[in-house]
């Protein structure tokens, strides 16, 4: 049950994680990041629903099937925003979000 | 039980503009006739529903037969019907004025690549969004409501994109992190329902629903997410600059159908659904909103200087009487209440469509839409004034507009419940609503000054005739009351068709 708890806990703070990054920061990139993280709490949460942890007794599927297809919405979505957001930068002239940040290069 | 012949008709909302558009998306050539067809063809099926509901009563139909606590119904009653007709009709008038848009800009020359490319893409993005729209009203599953959501926001926001103008593109940025943060609100508050019955059916919960901590977290979390997506007051931030730089019909689309999906939800989860763990605080709370938002969004629409800037807040302002409706149903969720909103949301459908479509059009003669260089456009094209100024008398309310109608119906309320404090907000955003309409319509029919801007070109019939009819019939909404009210009590009086007594 406490893992099942901690599941839960984790999920939630994944899911406030995210919400406090996508107002705080203003750059387009990790404003997508804070929404999949977001996203990945909430999936968390289901997932530990379905799990009652008796054994024995069979593991409730509709709760997977929700998360399956949150997965591809959100696949979808964020797919979505980074087009959107690799055109503004384009038509910006490379200007980025213009307030705040400056867009970092990619470090890998 | 529905016959065969009925569940098929069901489907065909949300079957046919998807089929659509996906045969837009795979023939790429600008074809003219077949956004057109499945426009129609989805007003003929909603006319038909309509005969249905009325000879049958509210309609239930099982996907893929699988029975309720597993599988997804949809259900037909007579708000999602009448929803349904708001969107097959303003979707007509959208399809044909979007012919008329991109050909007459396709024919100016200026980058004509651009603009067959914005048509191309158009199609396909409008007829999902409209199977996304009627897959909405007819969701009788909380998740799959959810997916519907998804869907209308993906579809929007890549609308919204289109005109691909760096300030466009910021905003509908912007309107997507918004409205990703309202499905994902929706979805936690799933969560949380599901964990205390294990049911999404509408009408399965509606059975169960009893009051404790994990319900109300639900709907609280489902209802931010709601009030995020259709831009209540606080929340509004996202609306103005994604509806004003989109293109016209875009524009229209957006503020006309697109926030009544989530207002519609959220009056019909708190009313029919979830109406047990509903408390008068929580109500006037959200009545509060809608009296900041009528002011405000009035306001702020007052101290605009382009036109379609105005329209966009003025949809702000608008949103707000709908919140309005939220404390005055809570003693009458019955007949009247629901007439009242779903009123105001039709004759606002319609209105606000022909208003951006008139707008869109003033704004293709004169390449810009600052209101002070508007002078003198009646005489260019009265027939698009004269229904932007029919919108107009819609929002101000006065009879006999649908707008009338929805807002006496509310004052009634306010006035037989004791609340008349709520009838001040009423008729004083009434008064904003002339004042930003007249402020329109005044250098409109002052003489030009100096040479004319204006493009020669004659305005089309495809241009001018859609925002008239539309405004037209929001005007004469009035008059076609008690056929409405037949449609709401359809067999048997029930307002709300549930699944279970």
């Amino acid at each position: 049950m406490t893992v099942l708890f901690a599941y839960k806990l984790g999920g939630l703070c994944l899911f406030f994680m995210g919400f406090t990054a996508l107002i705080l920061r203003s750059h387009p990139l990790k404003k997508i990041m804070a929404v999949n993280v977001m996203a990945a709490g909430v999936f968390l949460l289901f997932i530990a629903m379905a799990c009652h942890g008796r054994v024995g007794v069979a593991i409730d599927p509709v709760p997977q099937a929700m998360v399956l297809t949150g997965i591809v919405v959100s696949v979808s979505v964020t797919a979505l925003a980074l087009v959107l957001a690799c055109r503004i930068q384009e038509t910006s002239g490379g200007a980025g979000s213009s307030e705040g940040e400056h867009p970092p290069q990619g470090d890998s | 039980m529905p016959t065969v012949s009925a569940s098929f008709w069901m489907v065909l909302p949300v079957v046919l503009p998807l089929a659509g558009g996906l045969l837009c998306f795979l023939w790429r050539q600008r074809s003219l006739w077949l956004p057109l067809a499945f426009a129609l063809v989805n007003l003929i099926v909603v006319i038909r529903l309509t005969r249905l509901l009325l000879i049958q009563g509210p309609l239930h139909y099982q996907i893929g037969g699988w029975e309720t606590p597993l599988g997804i119904v949809l259900v037909l009653d007579g708000p999602a019907l009448l929803m349904l007709l708001l969107t097959a009709l303003c979707g007509a008038g959208v399809t044909c004025y979007a012919r008329g848009y991109f050909a007459y800009r396709i024919s100016a020359q200026k980058q004509p690549g651009r603009h067959e490319r914005q048509e191309r893409f158009f199609w396909p993005l409008w007829l999902m969004l409209l199977a996304a729209l009627n897959g909405l009203f007819l969701s009788g599953d909380i998740f799959n409501i959810y997916v519907t959501l998804e869907l209308l926001s993906i579809s929007a926001v890549a609308l919204a994109a289109l005109s691909g103008k760096p300030v466009a593109q910021l905003a509908s940025f912007r309107y997507l992190l918004a409205s990703l943060l309202g499905s994902l609100s929706y979805l936690l508050g799933i969560f949380f329902i599901y964990r205390s019955h294990g049911v999404l059916d509408l009408g399965l919960l509606r059975a169960v629903v009893e009051p404790g901590s994990s319900m109300t977290a639900g709907l609280v979390l489902m209802s931010c997410g709601l009030l995020l997506k259709s831009a209540a007051f606080p929340l509004h931030f996202w609306l103005p600059p994604a509806h004003a730089n989109a293109l016209a019909p875009v524009s229209a689309i957006l503020s006309g159908l697109v926030i009544k999906g989530s207002l519609y939800l959220l009056f019909r989860f708190w009313f029919d659904t979830f109406a047990s763990l509903i408390s008068p605080a929580a109500l006037n709370v959200i009545g509060m909103l809608g009296i900041l938002a009528v002011f405000w969004g009035g306001i702020l629409a007052l101290l605009q200087q382009r036109l379609k800037l105005l329209v966009a807040y003025s949809t702000v302002s608008q949103v707000g009487y709908f919140l309005i409706a939220f404390p005055l149903a809570y003693h009458d969720a019955t007949l009247s209440v629901w007439t009242a909103f779903l009123f105001m949301i039709l004759a606002h459908g319609c209105a606000k469509v022909a208003m951006f479509m008139a707008a869109g059009t003033m704004y293709l003669h004169s390449g810009h839409d600052r209101m002070r260089d508007l002078h003198g456009i009646r005489l260019v094209m009265p027939l698009t004034v004269f229904a932007y100024g029919m919108a107009g008398v819609n929002l101000m309310g006065l009879p006999p507009s649908g707008g009338f109608v929805g807002k006496w119906l509310l004052l009634t309320g306010a006035f037989d419940d004791g609340q008349w404090w709520w009838s001040v907000a009423i008729m004083a955003g009434g008064l904003l609503a002339a004042a930003y309409v007249f402020r329109v319509m005044s250098p409109l029919f002052q003489a030009p000054v100096g040479a004319s801007i204006f493009d020669g070109r004659p305005t089309p019939a495809l241009l001018e005739w859609p925002p008239l009819v539309l405004s037209l019939i929001a005007l004469l909404l009035g008059l076609f009351a008690p056929g409405i009210m037949a449609l709401l009590t359809a067999n048997g009086g029930a307002v709300i068709s549930g699944g279970l007594p």
